[in-house]
């Protein structure tokens, strides 16, 4: 149905979704799939390491603050993890502009559908409703422009975190330990395959976060580490019953001197 | 010229209309928006736990609306809408309260004018200030007449003595409780029957929020707050 103003009658039925709001406006055109594959005309920002690690009674997101284009840095500080609600987080990987637009999407998107029907969906119903929205950009992956989120939260009906990971493709799996996602992604689920316990802390999964992040960022050219001269830490967020909360970035700080410290040859 | 055998004056259409639309309106319960310290109270007088009467509509705004359940459930519906597009082609702060009670009165008002049957409706909108801006609260009627209400307002079923015995105990801004007793004490005092704590629904723009400030407070929540020693 195609309707031309927000405030037309609308059928009892209709979706309760943004984005088929914006669909029915007029306002989204699905990226099509052109036929000829050819790259975008030059080098577009890409955001590298993000990823996520369960503890009891709750989940810790944590992304690195750099974007690079090719072997340049083209933003040192951009944020990779973006709160969703209350209780969930979505990181983003792969080329920044239009990931960034998807998280974007995907917050009004899930808060949209909280507003209208005055519940929360639950965190299944987000997970599958991101999994739509990667299948969406299919057309623009195969041109090149890969989005690969990741995406956590706490699910109040377990009492426990969640982390699921998209294929470029759409496919969804959830994961019961980590994930880490981006050009940095291998190494620091390697960390986290030595770092990662049953049961840990909140404060235990912030450090092998932390620690995570730092390795990747050790050996991949595209992860940015701790920026001690222009003060730019990795974003961490944490969600549980108490909500999603961002870890001060001083707190970031301090934990990065102590274990630069740790590492520095003592003679 | 043909005989107009069932010629009625726009007056008196306009009139039985006005009526019509009035005479639904005061069957129901009623709601009362107050600025507190806090923030914007809204609090209803409402026995149902799950069909909301008043609701978030974006970061600093609010919807509270009586009257016909199925008419302004579809204007909160059509607002939030408004405010996410809005707020998402353009920015989050770019999305007030003005702009959207404004588009409320010419819908509310066409629909008094050209419909055969008027909206049974009376809604309010609360714009929670920002450190330059200060708090705004909009009252818009049936035939789309729209007001502009400092402190606070009230609607639904005898929303006049509400509002006139609130506005004799209130003149500045209270502290949350406070405000919220006095609230309670009014509902019961017009409707000269308790009104249970479970019956009360009431939510908060809050102003030590960040983002969206709308919550929605628990029968415990309720509790706690009318028992905080003043």
């Amino acid at each position: 149905m195609k309707r031309t103003d927000p405030a037309s009658p609308a059928s009892p039925f209709d979706s309760p979704s943004f984005l088929d709001c914006l669909k029915s406006l007029g306002y989204w055109e699905p990226a099509s799939f052109s036929g000829s594959v050819s790259g975008p005309a030059g080098p577009v920002p890409h955001a590298t390491t993000v990823l996520a690690v369960r503890y009891k009674g709750g989940v810790v997101m944590a992304g690195d603050r750099q974007a690079s284009e090719g072997y340049q840095v083209s933003s040192r500080a951009i944020s990779k993890v973006i709160p969703v609600d209350r209780y969930s987080c979505v990181a983003i990987a792969g080329a920044a502009g239009p990931a960034i637009d998807m998280a974007r999407l995907f917050r009004v998107e899930i808060e949209h559908y909280e507003k209208l029907e005055g519940v929360m969906l639950t965190t299944d119903g987000k997970a599958n409703k991101l999994a739509q929205m990667v299948r969406e950009a299919l057309p623009m992956a195969m041109q090149g422009l890969v989005v690969v989120p990741l995406f956590a939260g706490y699910d109040a009906g377990r009492g426990a975190g969640r982390i699921y990971k998209y294929d470029p493709a759409g496919g969804r799996y959830e994961e019961d330990a980590y994930h880490a996602n981006g050009s940095g992604g291998l190494f620091a689920r390697n960390a986290l395959k030595m770092l990662w316990k049953e049961g840990m802390t909140r404060a235990q999964a912030i450090e092998a976060a932390l620690r995570a992040l730092y390795e990747a960022a050790d050996e991949d050219l595209g992860t940015g580490g701790p920026d001690f001269v222009r003060e730019i830490y990795p974003s961490v967020f944490t969600m549980d019953r108490e909500g999603t909360s961002e870890l001060p970035p001083a707190e970031v700080a301090r934990y990065y001197r102590d274990l630069v410290d740790s590492l520095k040859r003592k003679e | 010229m043909a005989a107009l055998p069932f010629y009625v004056s726009p007056e008196q259409l306009m009139q039985d209309k006005a009526e019509y639309a009035k005479k639904g309106i005061s069957r129901g319960r009623s709601v009362v928006v107050l600025v507190v310290q806090e923030g914007i109270l809204l609090a209803a007088d409402n026995p149902s736990a799950s069909l909301y009467k008043i609701s978030e509509v974006y970061d600093r705004v609010a919807f509270a609306g009586v009257g016909k359940y199925s008419e302004f459930e579809n204007l909160r519906k059509a607002g939030i809408r408004h405010a996410d597009l809005k707020g998402f082609m353009y920015s989050r702060e770019d999305v007030t309260g003005r702009s959207l009670a404004n588009a409320y009165s010419q819908l509310l008002g066409s629909a008094f004018s050209q419909e055969m049957k008027p909206l049974e409706v009376e809604i309010v909108l609360a714009d929670l200030g920002t450190d330059g801006r200060p708090d705004e609260i909009y009252r818009i009627s049936y035939d789309g007449s729209i007001f502009d209400e400092p402190l606070l307002t009230a609607v639904g079923g005898r929303a006049e003595q509400l509002g006139a015995l609130l506005r004799e105990r209130i003149k500045a801004p209270l502290p949350l409780p406070e405000g919220l007793r006095i609230v309670r004490g009014a509902f019961q005092e017009i409707s000269e029957a308790p009104l249970p704590v479970d019956q009360m629904e009431v939510g908060l723009l809050d102003r030590k929020a960040v983002g969206r400030t709308f919550r929605r407070f628990s029968r415990q929540d309720l509790s706690g707050i009318l028992d905080t020693p003043v």
